[in-house]
């Protein structure tokens, strides 16, 4: 058993303490005349951890069953990223960032072809907008049914989770007939798309997207609707609205809080959402429940979202005429969109090479998790996992 | 005792009632875990699980998950006490098979006929606890003591309900003798009706929910299985046993689902009996029916497993002091006022 | 926001040529930007409150870049916050200027792995004095505007003011800046590693900090091109990068 433990950083800042080994040494010979105020007990969450989503580390400081301080150690996935995109292409690039938030790929990369492609000055092609839009908005139904499912198994219904899994295989179907990879598709270029939609593609989605709408009636019943879901999730974890945007906590979790933002609606306008009739979910709980529900009720409006968006497709090319080695001219553009997770934004520095000069990825789990060790002061072990759950994030994307 | 025709001693009679208790159990556990852990699960979560090992809808994979137990490597942690730590997942085991000591499976077919057998199987029911505490304690690991001390205050806080729904029951049959209570169900007559039986599941309905919420509990199943709570704690006071030992625990687990099954198929669905049947042939159909209804408690049991999602400690703990407690004993106070009245 | 200052031309693919950026870069030190209207609300307020601590000011496509003096680095922050009614941090960063050496060095011969960065150190939009940069984007949820941040750094003792007091999501964000670059921030809590481990040495992010990756091994390309038996290893054709 370990002696030495991290700072576990508080409002003001900890000092580093020690704890007595003899007092963990040998638990069944633990002296009897030890004073029945026990020390408080220092447990490591992960970073292997059914809960945590991937190697995430949370030290927490508990006093019995409550969280007295928390500290997240994360990079057990770094991957180096900021420096890689150093000594790369533009299109080498769009492989790369595939694989920050894995669960909604597509979704990853269309900001950063968009600052390439605005610095270059080209513009993709309507068609090639729409399908972009369709894209995204496909990668974000197929996370969220993930989401609603697995958050049903953070908090001990086992059942949800295989529905959740059951059901994005019909969105990645979809999405594997376009692009061909379900999990990396890897389809966007400078200037467009590789390739358009494939034949019957447009009725194959419209069925799946009912199929959509009946599961996430399924998950309000099962989930959303069960006593025992909103026991545990009401009040838990409470995020206050001034607070989490301050601490850079972005997309679901910050409309849970009742901050009306979506930046498909009020950022740059490179995805045709305005062309759509939709609505902005809010919740003014801010509570774990509030964000599994705006997030199940994002789920549906994306799938109208879809259905509206293939009844209106242009026709057309899917990619816009560009050089065929691609150089960006020098400049800097800054440019985010709402991810499943959140905000996801690259800040894209070029001189005028075929590969950019800095490209700083703003990922949305990095804040969202940034918020743990405030948020998670006082509340109970069963409670830390239902809002590590209820925050959502993965770890691609919080470690790049 | 069956009366054969061959005079036996005693010692035969001792041996073979421990031969059948000893297989009944583990035997109970892998019917209970292959169909509902394993096949009515899957189909309920949308998925089939293993299919093929023997043709049949897999039967044969718990065969293979056996052996797989049995051969794996013994491993104890360093810092482990080593006598209670293999001793633990031992309590467990006994402490249910000695409940099935006093299950009747027919009317000459139990292995003790005790007077006080309810009061015996929830006394000794309650000794799993012991079993958790030193597993939870002995394993040297910080998830395994959060575990076995939730454990603890859960257990001890759903004994009082779960004892307290079958006082009902003892008050409406007159004896805690389970082979009379079963007979009191059989002869019993509802609204005058002679002939059909009478289970009281009919009349202690409530006692019937509080015996199985409390039961569920007991079992450390979801919704109330804080203790081995898998996405938070990986098994909780499980957590450090591999292998045998593990299959012990798994053993006691499913065991005492079973067991509790039976208690409550007994006390509530009126056990071995079918109304009219009497004798030797309600020895051959006893064992059956009763298997029935085990099967019926618990489909009910493991449907609720799977379904919710499970309360926090303290949410728990006030479900059994603030809300169960008070149920049953409003319940053994009107079926007390009726028994005297009626 | 508007996009009035995004570049104009249509991209001039017959010739292969890439379309030329205004480049407002240069321009910003001899003329004053052209700013529409919703950036020059943002920066009128951003001079009532910051006064003379404003260097420069320039367009990054669509955002107003401001670079401020380091001394009211958390000056800026605050007007912002209060000011502009930006609640919502972003992110901070860090930026080294100096030029990307190439991989593996000059003499790696035939690896073209890696992009052919410029060699000569020039400064991005709104200009830049010196080596290294911290630069900031926060946003107002209410409003739907954006703003980016930057000041300069001294390149032998990079340290500028935390921004946790005013944002505490700056936590994280400088962590990582401390990380891969040095650069040292006064008045954070604790300054410590957040993605290398605790023993990690260097500062990764640095442009004199070679990824070693193609240091210690080959690019595969290279070696992937074999001769014609007698021929020299490495002496068929170059295989094409993009």
């Amino acid at each position: 058993m370990t002696t030495t433990n991290p700072t576990l950083p508080g409002p003001g800042g900890l000092p580093e303490f020690e704890v007595d080994p003899a007092l963990y040494r040998h638990l069944a010979d633990a002296q009897v005349n030890v004073e029945l105020d026990t020390g408080d007990m220092i447990l490591n969450l992960g970073p292997q951890h059914p809960a945590t989503h991937g190697t995430l580390r949370l030290v927490v400081r508990l006093d019995g069953e409550r969280v007295v301080a928390a500290d997240p150690v994360i990079g057990y996935m770094h991957r180096g990223y900021e420096k890689l995109t150093e000594v790369r292409t533009y299109p080498q690039i769009t492989t790369l960032i595939n694989r920050i938030d894995w669960l909604s790929s597509f979704a990853n990369e269309v900001p950063f072809v968009a600052a390439a492609e605005e610095l270059m000055g080209i513009e993709a092609p309507p068609r090639a907008l729409q399908i972009r839009l369709v894209l995204t908005e496909l990668s974000r139904i197929a996370t969220f049914l993930l989401f609603l499912g697995e958050m049903g198994l953070q908090v001990g219904a086992i059942t949800p989770a295989f529905y959740g899994f059951r059901d994005r295989e019909y969105v990645l179907n979809l999405i594997e007939a376009v692009t061909g990879g379900r999990f990396h598709p890897n389809f966007n270029r400078i200037g467009g798309l590789k390739d358009d939609l494939p034949w019957g593609w447009l009725n194959d989605t419209r069925h799946t997207m009912e199929k959509v709408l009946d599961s996430c009636d399924t998950f309000e019943t099962l989930v959303a609707d069960n006593p025992i879901f909103e026991k545990r999730t009401r009040s838990i974890g409470i995020i206050p609205a001034e607070l989490g945007a301050a601490y850079g906590v972005s997309g679901s979790n910050l409309r849970a809080c009742g901050v009306d933002w979506d930046l498909r609606r009020d950022g740059r306008a490179f995805l045709p959402y305005s062309d759509l009739e939709w609505k902005v979910w809010t919740h003014p709980d801010g509570d774990s429940f509030a964000r599994y529900w705006v997030r199940l009720q994002e789920t549906r409006e994306s799938a109208r979202m879809v259905l509206q968006a293939l009844d209106g497709l242009a026709s057309g090319p899917v990619m816009a005429k560009v050089p065929r080695i691609i150089k960006v001219p020098e400049g800097e553009n800054w440019v985010s969109c709402e991810n499943p997770l959140g905000e996801m934004g690259y800040y894209v520095v070029s001189k005028g090479a075929t590969g950019p000069f800095r490209v700083k990825i703003r990922s949305a789990s990095f804040s969202n998790v940034s918020i743990l060790p405030w948020l998670l002061r006082g509340v109970y072990v069963p409670d830390v996992i239902t809002i590590l759950g209820s925050l959502y994030f993965i770890l691609g994307d919080i470690d790049r | 005792m069956l009366e054969l025709a061959l005079d036996v001693g005693w010692g035969t009679t001792l041996a073979v009632k421990t031969i059948v208790v000893l297989m009944l159990i583990p035997a109970g556990a892998l019917i209970l875990g292959y169909t509902f852990l394993l096949k009515m699960m899957s189909h309920m979560q949308s998925r089939l699980g293993p299919m093929d090992p023997g043709g049949f809808h897999g039967w044969y994979q718990l065969v293979g998950d056996g052996l797989k137990f049995i051969q794996k490597e013994d491993i104890m942690p360093a810092e482990a006490d080593r006598r209670v730590f293999a001793f633990a997942p031992a309590v467990v085991v006994i402490s249910t098979f000695l409940v099935f000591v006093v299950i009747p499976a027919g009317p000459r077919l139990v292995v003790a006929p005790l007077d006080v057998g309810v009061f015996y199987a929830l006394a000794v029911s309650s000794l799993s606890v012991i079993g958790v505490l030193m597993a939870g304690w002995a394993s040297a690991n910080k998830y395994s003591l959060l575990g076995g001390l939730r454990a603890a205050a859960q257990l001890i806080a759903y004994e009082l309900p779960l004892v307290l729904a079958v006082v009902g029951v003892v008050v409406q049959a007159g004896t805690m003798s389970l082979q009379g209570i079963v007979e009191a169900q059989r002869d019993g007559a509802i609204f005058g009706w002679d002939g059909v039986g009478f289970p009281f599941v009919l009349t202690q309905v409530v006692g019937f929910g509080l015996f199985m919420v409390a039961a569920q509990a007991e079992l450390t199943q979801p919704p109330f299985d804080m203790p081995v709570a898998e996405s938070e704690l990986v098994g909780g006071y499980m957590v450090e046993y591999t292998g045998f030992r593990f299959l012990f625990f798994f053993i006691g687990e499913f065991g005492t689902a079973f067991a509790f099954a039976a208690l409550a198929a007994t006390l509530f669905l009126g056990g071995w009996a079918v109304p009219g049947v009497e004798g030797t042939a309600a020895d051959v159909l006893g064992p059956i029916v009763l298997f029935a209804k085990i099967m019926f408690v618990a489909f009910l049991m493991f449907w609720a497993r799977f379904t919710y999602p499970r309360l926090r400690e303290d949410q728990l703990q006030s479900l059994a002091w603030k809300w169960l407690i008070p149920i049953a004993l409003v319940n053994i106070l009107v079926t007390g006022i009726l028994k005297v009245a009626v | 926001m508007a996009d009035d200052t995004s570049p104009e031309g249509p991209a001039d693919a017959a010739a292969g040529e890439p379309t030329a950026v205004p480049d407002v870069a240069a321009e910003a030190s001899a003329e004053p930007v052209a700013l529409d209207e919703a950036h020059q609300d943002l920066l009128a307020r951003l001079e009532a409150a910051l006064g003379d601590a404003i260097v420069e000011t320039g367009v990054a496509v669509h955002d107003l870049v401001v670079r401020v003096r380091r001394d009211a680095w958390r000056q800026a922050g605050e007007a912002c916050r209060r000011d502009l009614d930006c609640d919502y941090l972003s992110f901070i960063a860090g930026i080294d200027w100096l030029p990307t050496p190439r991989v593996a060095g000059d003499d790696a011969a035939g690896d073209t792995s890696s992009p052919v960065q410029p060699t000569e150190q020039t400064p991005g939009i709104a200009g830049s004095d010196g080596r290294f940069q911290v630069f900031a984007v926060v946003g107002s949820t209410a409003r739907h505007w954006w703003l980016t941040l930057k000041t300069d750094l001294d390149e032998a003792d990079p340290r500028v003011e935390s921004w946790v007091p005013v944002y505490p999501g700056a936590d994280w964000h400088e962590r990582e800046c401390w990380e891969m670059y040095g650069i040292v921030f006064d008045g954070h809590p604790s300054l410590r590693h957040i993605y290398l481990p605790a023993e990690f040495e260097g500062f990764p992010l640095r442009k004199d900090f070679p990824l070693l990756a193609r240091e210690v091994k080959p690019w595969p390309g290279l070696v992937d091109v074999e001769g014609m038996p007698g021929e020299a290893p490495g002496a068929a054709e170059e295989v094409a990068t993009t």
